[in-house]
């Protein structure tokens, strides 16, 4: 995971609304195909929330990462 | 020369920054060494909250619409002559007359624009209540509704994030008490895993959809509308018939941040606590305009409007970096068409909605009419 160049990271990090899922699926519509997109979340919800939306519509899910008060979501658009 | 100060937008933010600055700075506007320009599309001024209520026709045109002029402090220049390109290095911005106005200090306040063209169908297919046209088209399709099924389906990004809510426990209202009882059903959608982006507001929501046997459906993102066959196809795969469908449409930031290369979809990238664009140590960026992952209500451009004159003011008088921007909203919510809850936030607390009650909603209601004074940065 930590491997892979992110195109873009998204700090969601304390954002109650919309939300870390909302802001990633705003900005898979406007990254190409392929870029891979960290985002930042410090609700828990995210952590199981953005892994199966992300199945859901058929896009890559690379994995989490738990840090310090927050986890690292890193996910690639497919399609 | 004077400092120039040059506000782009004439909504909420821009006019509660332009009118607090008049106030802070009254001695020097006065003397000629602080100038405040303001450049709008429009010579007025709409309080978009209201189109929740046109809809049910509950609200009139001259009660949410005023002269921005009438609502500017004199000292303020306000030019009917919408930017069309913004160039930082210059530090000019060029407007749709042909006029150049260079600037010292810039508060970029253009809001945000629904674009349902982005979801094929969806105009042709969907109601809304996010522009004025479309609150009116809704009040007359709301009026006509014989009953059958309405779906609420929701685009990313948008803007006031519980209206889709409010407008759920309203329709319910206003189907159970006009004779239509038992000919109706809502099914609500909703992109991400739960029915509300806030956590406790959605853990309410799901009770008082139960309670009045709303069904409802979660991630869920619309990607196109079939008119004809009256079907919504989601981006998740499944297929929900409608017979009348109200949507809330994506948005994007006005097109001249994007012409101006400050953004990508027209939001640019904001420090989330000075409010400052990132790069720029004089461009303030204030409402639906900053790519700030908080939401894009009027609420949030008010209280971002706050903090952004405050620091001008102080920047201005004594050279100081001004205050920072917690992340501050606030927001009625309409829980049907007697009672009202409300919502507050920020970057380290959570929203905690209360109990309903018919005295909120009265409240909000007062709100509706002393929003002028919000305008004006007294309230």
């Amino acid at each position: 995971m930590l491997d892979l160049k992110v195109s873009k990271t998204v700090d969601a990090r304390g954002a109650f609304c919309p939300g870390p899922l909302m802001e990633l699926i705003g900005s898979m519509k406007t990254e190409p195909v392929g870029s891979v997109i960290e985002i930042l979340s410090s609700d828990h919800g995210s952590a199981k929330d953005i892994p199966e939306w992300i199945g859901k519509v058929g896009h890559e899910y690379i994995g989490t990462e738990q840090k310090e008060g927050y986890w690292s979501i890193v996910v690639k658009k497919a399609k | 020369m004077g400092k120039r100060i040059l506000i782009l937008g004439g909504g909420t933010g821009g006019t509660i920054v332009a009118n607090l600055l008049a106030r802070g700075l009254r001695t020097e506007m006065r003397r000629g060494d602080v100038t405040v320009n303001m450049l709008s599309a429009s010579d007025k001024h709409v309080y978009q909250p209201a189109f929740l209520y046109v809809a049910f026709g509950r609200m009139q045109d001259d009660e949410f619409i005023r002269d921005q002029k009438s609502l500017l402090d004199p000292l303020i220049n306000f030019y009917v002559d919408p930017a069309v390109k913004i160039n930082t290095d210059k530090q000019s911005v060029l407007a749709k007359s042909g006029k150049e106005y260079p600037y010292d200090y810039l508060v970029i306040a253009t809001g945000s624009r629904i674009v349902p063209e982005e979801i094929p169908g969806l105009k042709e297919g969907a109601h809304w209540f996010y522009d004025l046209e479309g609150a009116k088209k809704l009040r007359t399709a709301l009026k006509a509704f014989q009953g059958g099924r309405i779906v609420m389906a929701v685009g990313i990004p948008h803007k006031c994030p519980v209206a889709p809510l409010e407008m759920t426990f309203m329709l319910d209202d206003l189907f159970s008490q006009n004779g239509l009882k038992n000919k109706y059903e809502i099914y609500y959608t909703y992109p991400i895993g739960r029915v509300h982006a806030m956590e406790p507001v959605a853990h309410w929501a799901v009770k008082a959809f139960e309670q009045r046997g709303i069904k409802y459906e979660t991630f869920f993102n619309m990607k196109k509308i079939d008119p004809v066959k009256k079907q919504i196809h989601s981006e998740e795969g499944s297929i929900v018939d409608y017979d009348l469908l109200i949507a809330v449409p994506p948005h994007k930031g006005q097109p001249v941040i994007e012409d101006s290369n400050l953004g990508t979809s027209g939001w640019i990238p904001t420090n989330k606590k000075n409010l400052k664009m990132d790069g720029q140590e004089n461009v303030f960026v204030v409402g639906d305009t900053t790519n700030i992952p908080i939401s894009k209500a009027g609420s949030t451009a008010h209280f971002e409007a706050d903090t952004v004159a405050e620091s001008l003011i102080c920047q201005i008088k004594e050279g100081c970096p001004g205050r920072d921007y917690d992340g501050k909203v606030f927001c009625f919510v309409e829980t049907g068409l007697e009672k009202g809850t409300y919502v507050w936030f920020n970057y380290n607390t959570p929203p905690n909605p209360g109990e309903p009650s018919q005295m909120i909603h009265w409240f909000k209601l007062a709100y509706n009419r002393l929003y002028w004074l919000s305008a004006r940065g007294i309230l």
